[in-house]
């Protein structure tokens, strides 16, 4: 049963065949509307997170399915000690497809080997989030028109931040990328993120601390917030987390054709004025990622021999 | 140093000098009913010093923790006195409960039930559901 825990599972042809639904999907939603007609999906959020939830819901409402969710990990049957092993085998019984969020890295992972139906990783801890690349995916080909010869710049979290390794690992498969690592010193980019994923690609990439400076070289500027629930810490945090704020006046220094992305939410990392800039693209990104989840959905559920 | 030889079991052969010890441990070795005899640091042509472990009993040893802790070391098994068979190790591409993750993130350390697995990477052994590197 194919599960999509790591968006590495996917190839750079599968991928390219998610944007291109992606973008048959925005092209003529009528098409797709009863595509998943009496198939049911399942949201596993063993913690919260409403915006990925909902868009997963919407997702497969737009193909036509239903949606069960479980209310509250506080609630279910999770507080009472059952195995993420145990609930995955139970839910696979209910619904052709799960989507899963879990605050341990690696929970869906065993979800999967566990479930008789696909699973879609939303999230484990900080470790893997496939979806919310796809939906970095797709907004860099509607915005950019290609995947290839781009300078992104990440800045912020750069330690713990999944989306963005996730994204730098999506990217090294394609040519031409350049890399800016924009971030405080106690929060670069692991070691081992670079060799495994930069260095065998040969992405050349550079670390500064400096966004500013880094501003016009970049076609992409990839901002994240410092998440207050990856810190043992919390004077670490609060030293850390307003380190980067990008405002009207520094995105003057930024070229014109530059996007602002950012994997929402965002505490003040980017100043509510810059919303209005035509650069700013992560309430697009939004848009992209429901599209993204569905074309994943369909694609997993035609796999499955379900549709 | 005379040590007995033995009639049926194994012996543990070319270990790196200074690993018979671990060996031993993950092994489950230091229990009271079997006879094991560790020799450390003997002169080694190949290898200049090396550690050997005898072990005076049938009993299946995990090759693969042998092959995580040293894949250079060699099996021999005893039988009726004489050498029935010799074994290299390697090192395996997944151990499954020799090794457990330290991340207190990661889903192992809330799911008492996972087998810890790691699977060999380029740099070395990595959780399979973290990711972490072994320790």
């Amino acid at each position: 049963m194919r599960s999509v825990i790591d968006v590495m599972d996917l190839s750079v042809k599968e991928l390219e065949e998610l944007i291109a639904t992606a973008e048959d999907i925005i092209a003529d939603p009528d098409k797709y509307a009863e595509a998943c007609h009496r198939k049911k999906l399942a949201t596993l959020f063993f913690e919260p997170s409403t915006r990925t939830r909902m868009s997963f819901e919407a997702a497969m409402y737009e193909l036509g399915g239903h949606v069960i969710s479980m209310s509250e990990a506080s609630s279910s049957s999770a507080a009472k000690g059952e195995s993420v092993a145990d609930t995955a085998k139970t839910v696979s019984n209910y619904v052709d497809i799960i989507a899963m969020r879990h605050p341990k890295e690696g929970a869906a992972l065993v979800a999967a080997n566990n479930a008789s139906v696909p699973v879609i990783n939303a999230g484990d801890g900080g470790h893997c989030h496939p979806t919310q690349t796809l939906a970095d995916l797709l907004t860099i080909w509607r915005e950019k028109k290609r995947l290839s010869n781009l300078t992104i710049g990440f800045c912020g979290d750069l330690k713990f931040g999944r989306t963005v390794h996730s994204l730098a690992g999506a990217m090294a498969r394609y040519e031409g990328i350049k890399l800016v690592l924009i971030s405080p010193v106690e929060l670069k980019l692991p070691s081992y993120v670079k060799r495994n994923i930069l260095e065998p690609a040969n992405i050349p990439y550079r670390q500064t601390t400096d966004l500013e400076d880094a501003l016009g070289e970049l076609d992409i500027l990839y901002m994240t917030r410092v998440q207050r629930e990856r810190f043992f810490n919390e004077e670490d945090y609060l030293r850390l987390k307003d380190r980067y704020i990008l405002t009207e006046e520094k995105m003057k220094k930024a070229p014109e054709d530059m996007i602002v992305m950012h994997p929402l939410p965002r505490v003040n990392e980017i100043s509510v004025a810059v919303d209005k800039d035509p650069r700013a693209c992560y309430f697009k990104q939004v848009l992209n990622g429901k599209y993204m989840r569905m074309a994943l959905i369909l694609k997993l559920l035609k796999e499955a021999g379900t549709i | 140093m005379n040590i007995d030889s033995i009639q049926n079991g194994i012996v543990i052969d070319h270990i790196t000098a200074g690993k018979s010890m671990k060996l031993v441990h993950l092994l489950n070795l230091d229990r009271d009913d079997i006879s094991i005899a560790i020799i450390r640091n003997v002169h080694s042509q190949k290898m200049g010093k090396k550690d050997i472990i005898k072990i005076d009993a049938e009993l299946s040893v995990d090759l693969d923790v042998i092959g995580y802790v040293d894949p250079e070391a060699t099996i021999n098994v005893i039988r009726d006195g004489v050498l029935a068979e010799k074994k290299a190790i390697g090192r395996p591409k997944r151990l499954t409960n020799v090794i457990h993750c330290k991340n207190p993130r990661c889903i192992t350390s809330v799911e008492q039930e996972l087998q810890h697995v790691f699977v060999l990477r380029d740099d070395g052994y990595r959780c399979l559901y973290c990711e972490t590197k072994a320790e």
